[in-house]
Order: structure tokens, then sequence, then C-alpha cells
């Protein structure tokens, strides 16, 4: 009786047998770093705004405060989106004419709210609330990287869960003097000393307390 | 009822006839031993819960499952899907994106304001609560009250202005009644008829007054199916002159209800609630209750707090009352002959309870009770020197008080007589809640035109030439006076979602032209009320606050007509001879023969609230039935006619029938069946079309809240009810717990003795140590009602989605919050006991032990938390958990697609999806709202400054949240209290909910205390 299988056939299936493990894990692997990858996480990435509004030039360039616009920052979940009527204060005697600005001005003539797309986006059971953060000395580029020297705004952190734990696991690895939240260069000399100083002094709770579930889910 | 079943109930009742026994049970299969109970005991979720209900082939299951493995990989693959953020163009300067606002307003029951305070997210109002500073509410609130949300964004709401049932605009409705108009006003309006429910809106009573002037000889009716006629027709016999009583619970030691419903119905019954129940719980060093006798035709959740419960068919009432008046010495009142001892001796021991606490008691009567009911607690009163400190009597609180089923007829006969030309009705639905012999709707079609406000296209805007969509309560500026005459102002939260109009704008169209908008009528009245220069400071001051300050009627003196008490038990005794002679014309058996008492239903009222799934979905007080009413009867009635719960009965009286289901309920009095309105809509939203049976056909105009001599028989057919009183049964010792005051005082730990909990050092992992807070709830059975106020404020709270009737007979509701209701005693006329149940919090929880994803995990604060988006819903959790109180979306209940309902969804919890177990969390958005809040102005968390929704809600406070580490603060210090203690302590799951027993204040002549 002729052979079935070529004699290679034992080779073959002895090599795959033992490569399986190595293709389950490399999968696995693919799998997540495909779920960390910018295409999932969108970290990095540049997304169409109906205004193409530079923090670089605003922040940078004119000095502009992040409380400006974003009004409710510091008493609210929600740091705040400008309402037309604030870009409007400066526009309508600066770049009055500019084409880039119609959408603005369009949205003010007919009373129609511009609509952004969301550029730092949690999952809707995520309860972040920006205002305890900021009290608790956290500054605007830990989670928003410099914004400053971004011509187009993007996501600089991955903001995944275990993003979140790293630091409230070891908030005094980024707690910065409540006075320099704003500050978007601002730099640590010594992070250990502050760090481990701030943490006590503004009261910021233990990691257990931190990373119970219902701090952030509920 | 099988043969054997009624046998094992028939021993059952023997065992504890008789026998204030320290048996506790839920329902009469529990009380009979029947397996049926202990199955439910046994398993996790009721039978068929866990089961696919429709038939289900081998093949399509595994076509599901393949397919459901297949999406459930996919779906952790998608990424999040882009999202927009929406700025203002200008933005309201008060706003602070992100932060919820309160407003102060209030709705309307029965013409009567409740304040309350309305929770607004960016202009979507989300959540309500009672206002702290209105007298009224005091911050707590009813059932209604919290339901109101879900009503104001029922998709099912009128949206159209109709015409002959062609779509029709405002505009040209305004239009063709200024052309009507000046025709009807040629006879100075004679033609003209207004229809409106009981009004005590200052505002509408103005504009009414405007109309009378327009149109000399129009008609104003009132009338709405729950009313106090009984009330204030009785106030009139006794003073000649319309009278408001309230009461002051807090200052009154003894109280005799004559069949009223005081804690849980009425316009006043949430301050009543708080008054009697401050007055009612005990502490140590604080051991004085105010003592509750409760006189009732059907059983109520007030009587579950009564120390004594007599229940008697309706026509015996007036019989009783009169015998307490005689007792009491009320003069010209003789004792009436033939009272049965037994009641004999119960009124003998209250009136001489009364006499001896005389000043501090209250005899309050039913807002149902006959009139002559109301003269007598009058004479009662007065007679007991309680006028002036417990009794304040003063001016109507009403616009214009009217006996409003005398309204109603005339009305009626002037339509059948062809002499209405219009007929405004605003606001109410008279072809379905009319008394039946009326015939409202065959008088209304004789009317020419006729007009119809309403907030649904209901019964009566079918028969209506033009229907036209009515502003929500939450929607429309309005103003009205509470129980005590409080002028109480409605701000709207929303621009009217369906382009509804209030009725001030509705009778605007006939005042003014062009007709005005609520707010400048509003405004307009209360300056001209206000006649001060200072007309803004007013304004602003009130609209902040909810209501004027300083509006209360002060009690006036008021001289009760002497003759009045003898004329009333004249008209009993007239009565009882009228009702004997028309039961020797009447046919049928004696056995059949049935006093019939009508209720409104007490979670959709009147059937305003039919088609709001909160209340539909709210287990009744005592029955714990859910979209359903039934004819409720004693269990010997019910042995007698043979029938079990869910048979099929029709009931007679006046010549019309209906068909309904039994239920056997204990502690009805054997003699009458109680039905409630309410159910059986024909023209309603989805949500409460078919459910029930419709009882107005019974009601005629001579017996609105009982008939004297109906007739019940069995007939062929079941209905199917929902009813929860056995779904999520725990099995263990004495879950709750009831003791007298005088064993109380002489054991203070007696509660604590009846189970011993091991040990804290008992324990297989090392002890969880809680350095921060450690959060508690304590609840006090004494004073808990079972009004559910706590169960929809749960509901509002936390998106809890509601699930139908047919998901509820699987056992498959949501509430994370349910109130158990346990009857001890013999099942004719038992003690009720109601026990909310919640989440425990175990400090060793065994839900957690068993969750293979870790999505239910201990806080450092000691919650245990669920996180919903980890679950995978393996049920292990709930498996696991002695108290059974997780909830598993057994499917997608939340609608997630009808946009306008999620607008009402709290912003701040999770709506769950198919799959997720849930349960209650303390309210953990609260919780961290308030520790934010704390931490960014660097202060500790004060105690009282976390309210959980359902003890934000709860008239009697029975419910305190807090910290009990902080051994100052309420809650550890009622942990503290002998009397408290944990369900099921003996599994050593170390509950943080934990509860007071239950005390009660008999009188030791009734009932000598047993040793």
């Amino acid at each position: 009786m002729a052979q079935i299988f070529h004699r290679s056939t034992n080779t073959i299936s002895r090599v795959s047998i033992y490569a399986a493990v190595f293709i389950a894990a490399g999968l696995a692997w693919v799998l997540m770093a495909l779920d960390r990858s910018p295409y999932t996480t969108r970290q990095g990435i540049v997304l169409g705004q109906p205004v193409p509004f530079s923090h670089e030039h605003h922040v940078s360039g004119l000095g502009i405060d992040c409380r400006y616009c974003h009004t409710s920052v510091e008493t609210s979940w929600f740091a705040g989106m400008p309402p037309t009527a604030t870009c409007m204060n400066c526009h309508k005697l600066i770049w009055k004419d500019s084409d880039m600005l119609e959408p603005v001005r369009a949205s003010l003539r007919e009373g129609r709210p511009i609509v952004w797309t969301r550029v730092h986006d949690l999952p809707d059971f995520v309860y972040f609330d920006h205002s305890i953060h900021v009290a608790k000395g956290i500054g605007c580029a830990s989670c928003h990287g410099r914004v400053d020297e971004m011509p187009l705004m993007r996501q600089s952190a991955p903001l995944q869960m275990e993003w979140c734990l790293d630091c409230h696991r070891h908030p005094e690895r980024r707690v910065r003097p409540r006075d320099q939240v704003f500050d978007l260069a601002w730099q640590p000399v010594d992070q250990a000393t502050l760090g481990a100083r701030l943490v006590r002094e503004y009261g910021i709770r233990s990691a257990r307390d931190l990373t119970s579930c219902s701090t952030c889910h509920r | 009822m099988s043969h054997e079943k009624a046998n094992s109930l028939e021993s059952a009742r023997a065992r504890l006839a008789g026998t204030r026994g320290r048996e506790f049970w839920r329902s009469l299969e529990e009380l009979a031993g029947d397996p049926s109970f202990q199955e439910v005991l046994e398993r996790e979720f009721p039978a068929g819960a866990s089961e696919w209900g429709e038939g289900l082939d081998r093949r399509r299951f595994l076509q599901l499952a393949a397919a459901s493995l297949a999406f459930a990989g996919l779906s952790a693959c998608t990424r999040q899907p882009l999202e927009s953020i929406v700025p203002y163009v200008r933005q309201p300067e008060e706003i602070v994106p992100g932060r919820p606002r309160l407003f102060a307003t209030a709705m309307t029951l029965g013409g009567y304001a409740s304040g309350l305070l309305v929770e607004s997210h960016e202009g979507r109002p989300t959540k309500i609560e009672g206002n702290p500073e209105h007298p009224a509410t005091q911050g707590a609130t009813d059932v209604f009250a919290q339901a109101l949300i879900l009503g104001l964004y029922d998709p099912d709401r009128s949206q159209l202005v109709l015409e002959a049932g062609e779509i029709s605009t405002w505009a040209r409705f305004i239009a063709r009644m200024s052309a009507a108009l000046p025709a009807l006003q040629a006879n100075g309006g004679a033609g003209i008829r207004i229809l409106t429910g009981t009004v005590t809106s200052p505002t509408l009573g103005e504009q009414i007054r405007a109309l009378r002037t327009r149109f000399p000889k129009m008609g104003w009716v009132q009338y709405e199916p729950v009313s106090r006629d009984g009330a204030r027709l009785g106030a009139r016999l006794a003073f000649g002159v319309p009278v408001e009583t309230r009461y002051d619970f807090a200052k009154a030691d003894v109280v005799v209800s004559l069949d009223a419903d005081f804690l849980v119905e009425g316009p006043a019954s949430v301050r009543y609630a708080r008054n009697f129940a401050a007055n009612r719980r005990v502490r140590v060093g604080h051991e004085r209750m105010i003592r509750l006798y409760a006189v009732e035709s059907t059983p109520t959740a007030t009587a579950s707090l009564a120390d004594h419960r007599l229940g008697v068919p309706p026509s015996e009432v007036p019989f009783l009352v009169w015998a307490l008046a005689a007792e009491i010495g009320v003069t010209g009142v003789e004792l009436p002959k033939a009272l049965p001892e037994e009641r004999a001796r119960f009124i003998r021991e209250a009136a001489a309870d009364l006499q001896r606490n005389s000043g501090h008691g209250i005899v309050i009567p039913g807002d149902y009770a006959p009139a002559e009911v109301h003269v007598l607690a009058h004479a009662i009163n007065e007679r007991l020197g309680n006028v002036g400190t417990t009794v304040l009597r003063t001016d109507p609180v009403e616009v214009e008080p009217v006996d409003q089923v005398a309204s109603l007829s005339t009305l009626v006969d002037d339509m059948r007589a062809g002499r209405v030309d219009l007929l405004a009705i605003v606001g109410e639905n008279p072809v379905f809640d009319a008394p039946a012999d009326l015939e409202f709707k065959e008088a209304l079609l004789k009317v020419p035109l006729r007009l119809h406000l309403a907030l649904e296209e209901d019964e009566t805007s079918q028969y209506c030439h033009w229907h036209l969509p009515e502003a929500h309560p939450l929607e429309a500026w309005s103003d009205a006076r509470a129980y005590d005459g409080t002028v109480t102002v409605m701000q709207p939260l929303i621009e009217p979602l369906y382009g509804g109009r209030s009725a001030h704008e509705f009778l605007s169209v006939f005042l003014d032209d062009p007709p005005r908008r609520g707010l400048e009528i509003l405004r307009e009245h209360w300056r001209l009320m206000a006649g001060r220069e200072d007309f803004e400071t007013l304004w602003r001051q009130s609209l902040h606050d909810g209501f004027v300050v300083g509006s209360v009627f002060g009690p006036r003196k008021f001289a009760l007509r002497k003759p009045a008490a003898a004329e009333a038990v004249s008209a009993i005794r007239a009565a009882a001879r009228d009702a004997t002679a028309a039961a020797a014309t009447a046919g049928g058996a004696p056995t059949d023969r049935f006093e019939i008492v009508f209720r409104p239903d007490p979670t959709i009222h009147d059937g305003r609230f039919a088609n709001n799934g909160w209340l539909q979905e709210l287990p009744k007080p005592l029955s714990k039935m859910t979209w359903d009413n039934a004819a409720y009867l004693a269990p010997a009635a019910a042995r007698r006619l043979g029938v079990a719960s869910g048979d099929l009965v029709a009931i007679e009286a006046g010549g019309r029938a209906i068909e309904a289901p039994a239920w056997i309920l204990p502690g009805h009095p054997d003699g009458a069946v109680t039905v409630h309105f309410g159910y059986g809509r024909t023209a309603c939203g989805r949500v409460g079309k078919g459910t029930g049976f419709d009882a107005y056909p019974l009601r005629s105009s001579a017996a609105m809240w009982s008939h004297p001599g109906g007739t019940i028989f069995k007939i062929p057919g079941r209905r199917d009810l929902a009813c929860t009183q056995e779904h999520f049964a725990m099995e263990g010792r004495d879950l709750v717990r009831v003791g007298t005051i005088a064993r109380f005082q002489k054991d203070p730990e007696f509660a604590r003795k009846m189970e011993e909990a091991p040990g804290r050092d008992l324990n297989l992992y090392p002890g969880f140590n809680y350095e921060g807070h450690a959060w508690g709830v304590s609840i006090d059975l004494s004073v808990c009602t079972g009004c559910n106020a706590c169960v929809v404020a749960c509901v509002a709270e936390n998106n809890i989605p509601v699930v139908g009737k047919d998901q509820v007979r699987r056992g498959r509701e949501m509430h994370w919050l349910r109130v158990d209701r346990y009857y001890e005693g013999d099942s004719e006329s038992p003690d009720a006991h109601m026990q909310p149940v919640m989440c425990m919090q175990c400090e060793q929880a065994p839900c957690e032990v068993v969750c293979p994803v870790g999505a239910t995990s201990h806080s450092s604060e000691g919650l245990n938390d669920m996180v919903y988006n980890r679950c995978v819903g393996t049920r292990y959790c709930s498996n696991n958990c002695p108290y059974k109180v997780r909830r598993f979306n057994f499917l997608q209940y939340s609608d997630e697609k009808t946009p306008v309902l999620k607008l009402g969804r709290n912003p701040d919890v999770t709506v769950r999806s198919r799959g997720v177990m849930e349960k209650c969390t303390y309210c953990v958005q609260r919780i961290n709202a308030a520790r934010i809040a704390a931490e960014k102005e660097d202060r500790p968390i004060r105690d009282g400054e976390i309210k959980t929704a359902c003890q934000q809600a709860c008239p009697t406070q029975a419910i305190v949240f807090g910290d009990i580490n902080d051994a100052q603060s309420r809650v550890a210090r009622l942990k503290a209290e002998p009397a408290n203690y944990g369900l099921m302590e003996h599994l050593n799951t170390r509950p943080r909910t934990t509860y007071l027993a239950k005390l009660r204040n008999p009188n030791p002549d009734l009932e000598p205390e047993k040793t």
C-alpha cells in the first residue's frame, strides 16, 4: 500500500506540535500589543476637528491659562469646553475675517454649537473627576501631556486602566505643588522627597483606598 | 385552593388562633407549610427565573449559543466609537457643566401641593427629593413624587393637538375659540362649563373668578375620583362652614384612626408620618411611644404600626365611632345597642386611653369615611380638649370647597338637558372615573363643543372635539397650597417636551387676547396679591424657597354646632335601617352578600399613573402585588366562597358587575371585599394598557367609597398575578424581631439575644482593617410603614429598569431594595410588620469570594463594590448571598433605544445591560460626590452629609446612613442601641446594615403582657 503522507510530514507534525505553544503565545502577544496599540487607545492620533485649534499657539504663543477656556476644571468632574462666546471674546477683533474661523462665527450667528470630536474619551463606566485631581496636585500635563507643544490636539497617554492604576498605586510619583498644576512645563527637582511630602500634606488617600473599585466604577 | 392545602391552612389557623404568637409568616402558603414555599426558600431565584421562557428547541439553542460566543469575543475587540463634545454657544451664567443644580418646585395630588427639590443636570431633571423647608414634605417624599420624573419623560404622553382626531395646532385652537366665544358670551356664558380637579391654586382660582366676571352665568365644576367629600361635608355639618382640619402628631400620645391611612395616603401623609415617627421611636433614655388604635374597613399600611387594630366591614365603622363618642361623653350621644363584646371592649379601652391623655390625643377620621364619622370625630376631639393642641382647625385650603359628587351630578344633568354648549375638561378623565350611575359619557356626547386638556390621550379625549396636550407639572409655572395652606410655587424645570400648556395657559385662551404665558399670568396675580412695593424680592425669595414664607393658615376657633353629633347618630341609624331594608328586598344567598370597599390604588392612584412603569412595578404595600389589582378578601370569606388567590370572581353592586381575580389578604375584615381603582384603562400608553380590571363601574354617586350590598361569586377562570411576596424569601432565625415596650424596658437586649452571633475572631481569612470610614446603615423597624417611597427613590437614583409583569412573575424584578412584609398571629387578624432589605454590605461577604472575575470586591470602606463592566454573569455571587439582594439582568431590561428616556437617567450611575449582576451600593455615587466635595475643602465628611436615596425619601426617617467608625455619628449611636440586631448574624457575615427591633406599645388593659 502506497504511503499516503510524505516522509516530511513526520518532521512537520513534530515541529508544529512543538511550535504550537509559541504560536499561541505569539498570538496572545499580538492581541495584547494590539490592545495597547494606538490603534485601540488612539494615543498620539490627531482627530479631525471642525476648526484646527492650536493649543500650542494659544498656550505657549499667547500665554492663555488653561482655565480661561476650561472653566470648570477646579469645580466639576467635567473640565468644561469653552462656549462659542468665549472664542469670540477675542476673535471678534482679531482674525475676524479668517476663513478658518468661519465655523466659529457661524455658530454664534446661528446659535448652533460647534461639535468637537472628543480627544480624551474614557469609557462610560469610568467616573473620572477633574476637580479632585486638580485639588490634589495632579498637573494637567500628567495626563494630557505637553499640550502647549501640540499644534493639533492629540491624546498623549494611553488612558487605559493599568495606566490609571499606576498613579493610583503610587500617587507620590506624580503629585506636584498645587500652584504648579497648570504649569505645563513644570519639572520636579526631587520628586521622591516632594511626592512623599505632598501626599501627606494634601491628604491623598492610601493606595488601598484609591484602588477600591468604587473609586472609579459604579 | 386544593383540598389538602385548605386542610393544612385550617390546621395552621387552629395552631395560631387567638394567640399573638412569636410566629412570623410571609404568605398563607408559608403558614400552611406548603411545599411550594419551601422550594422558594431553597432557590436563589424563583422557579423559572433562570429558564428560557419561550419554547426553544435544541437546534435554535445551539445557534444562539454559537452566535453569542462569537459576539462575546468580538465585542471585546471593538474600539470605542468616536464621541463628540458639544459646548454651549453662550453658557448660562449659573451653570457649571457637570454639576447638578437643585430647584424648588412642587407637585399636586388631589389639588394639594407637596414641596419638592428637583435635581437638574444641564437642564434635564433627573431626581426628585422633598423640599426640606416645605411644611408638607420636610425633605421626604411619597411614591408619587419620586415617580414624577418617569411621568415627565413618558414617551406615550400626549404630543399633539387633536381636532376631532386630526392633527391640529394651538394657534388653530385659539382662533377657533375666539370665533366661538362671542356667541357663548351673549347669554352671559350660561352654556359654558369648566370641569377641573380640586383647586387650591390661588392663581387658578383668580383666573376662574375672572372668567366668571366675563361669563357671569358659566359653571365651574370640580371633580376628582379621589376627593375628600366626606371630610368637607362633615365639616359643614359640624360647623356650618367649610373648615380644614390638620393634626399635630408631634404633640400626641394616643391616636385613634377611624379608617384612616394617614401615614401613607393623603396630602399631609409625609408630614404626619414624620411627626408620628418622631413620637414613636424609642431610644435608651427616651422610652415613650405614641400609641395607635386603628379601626379600619380594609387593611392599610398605617395599621402595620398600630398597637391595636380592629378590622370591620365599612358599615360597622360609623357604629364604632358612635360608640367611641358615647364612651367619651359627647353630649347627646347614647351608646349604640348590640355591639359585640370584643369591639365594645376595644372602643371602651381606646376611649379610656384618650380620656387619660386628653389634650394629647388625636381621633383622625379617614378621608374616605362618611361625613357622620367626621362629625363625630370633630365632636370627640372637641370634647377631649384636643382642639388647639393636637387638632388644628383652619379656613379651607381649597379655593372653593364644594361637594364634588353633587357638583358633577349637576353638570351631568345640565349636559343631558342640553343646557351645556361648551365643556372644557382641565386635566381630568371623567369618562373613565366618574361614578358609573351618572353615565357621564352618554351625557357628554350631548355637548356641542367639548375640549379636553390632559397629559395623555385618555378615555375622555376620545369623546372630545379638541384634545390638547397638557404641560407636565415639571414643565409649567403654577402655584398651589399645601395641606396647611402654605402657598407653594411650582416652577418649570424644562421647556414642555411635547408642546403642552398648563391649565393657566389654557384658561387664558378664554380670558386674554392674545393668550398669555404661564409665568406672566402667575406673576401678575402675585403682584396683585402681594400688593407691595418689593414684589420682586417676595417673588425671588419664594421662587428660591419653593413657598411663600408665612403663608401658612393659622389655627382658628370654630364653634361646633350643638346638635351636630346627635344628628350624625341619627343619620348613621337611618343609613343602617336603609341597608337592612335593601338587603331584605335583594335576592341572592346571604353568604354571597358582601360590602364593597373602594380605594384608590396604592401605587397608580385613581388611574392617572397607570402608564408609569415604576409605579406599576412597585409591590403594593400589603399584598405585594405588581401590575394588577384584585378583589381582596378575608381568608374566611375566600374559604366560604371556595376561591383561591387568582381565581376569578364576579362582583355585582347596584345592577352593574365586574370580573376580578380574588386575592386572599390576611387581616381583611370578613363580609367585605376591597377593590382598587385605577386599573383597567382602555385608552392610555403602552405601559398601562391591559393591566388589571376597572372597578369604577361598581361605584355610584350614592356609594363613593363603600357599597353596603354587593354580591360576589366564583366564576370559571383564573388570572395570573405577579406577586413578589415570596420572591427572594430568606430562611433564617427571627428575621424580623418584635417586642413590646414593656419587654424592652425589662430586657433591652431581647432582640439581640434571639440569635447568637459568632465572635469577631472567628475567621479563616485575615481580618480586614477599616481605617478611614466604614459605612453602615441602621433601619428602625418601629417606624417603617412600608410606604415604598424608598423603593421608588432607589429606582430613580440608580437607573433601575422596569421589567414588566411577565418578568416579575418569573421572579426577575430588579429592585435593589425590597420591603418584606411579615405577618404575625392568626391569619384572620394578624399583625403586619415591614422590613426593608437591601444589600447588607457584609464585612465578610459570601458573594465576594466566589466571583471568578473579581467583579464584586471589598472596598477599603467596607462596601461590596460591584463592577458592572467586569461582570460576566456567572451568578455565583447571588447563589451565595443569604439575603437574596442581588439582581441579575436576565434580559436587556434598560431601554437604551427610546431617546427621551435617556434624558431622565442619573448620569452618575451606569446603565446596566443584559447578563450583568447588580445590587445596592449604598448609593456610592453620592458617597464619592460628598467625599470629593469634602476633600476639596480639606475637611472630613460631616455626619449626615451623605444621604442614600432611600434614606432621603423616607418620610419616617427610619433609614440612617453614616460612618460607623465615628462613634458620634447618628448611625453609630443607633447601632449601639440595645435593640440593634443584624439579619442572620449566625452566618458570620457581619452585615453593615442592621435593624432596630420593632417595638409596640399595646395598652396593657387590652393586651396583657405575656411572661
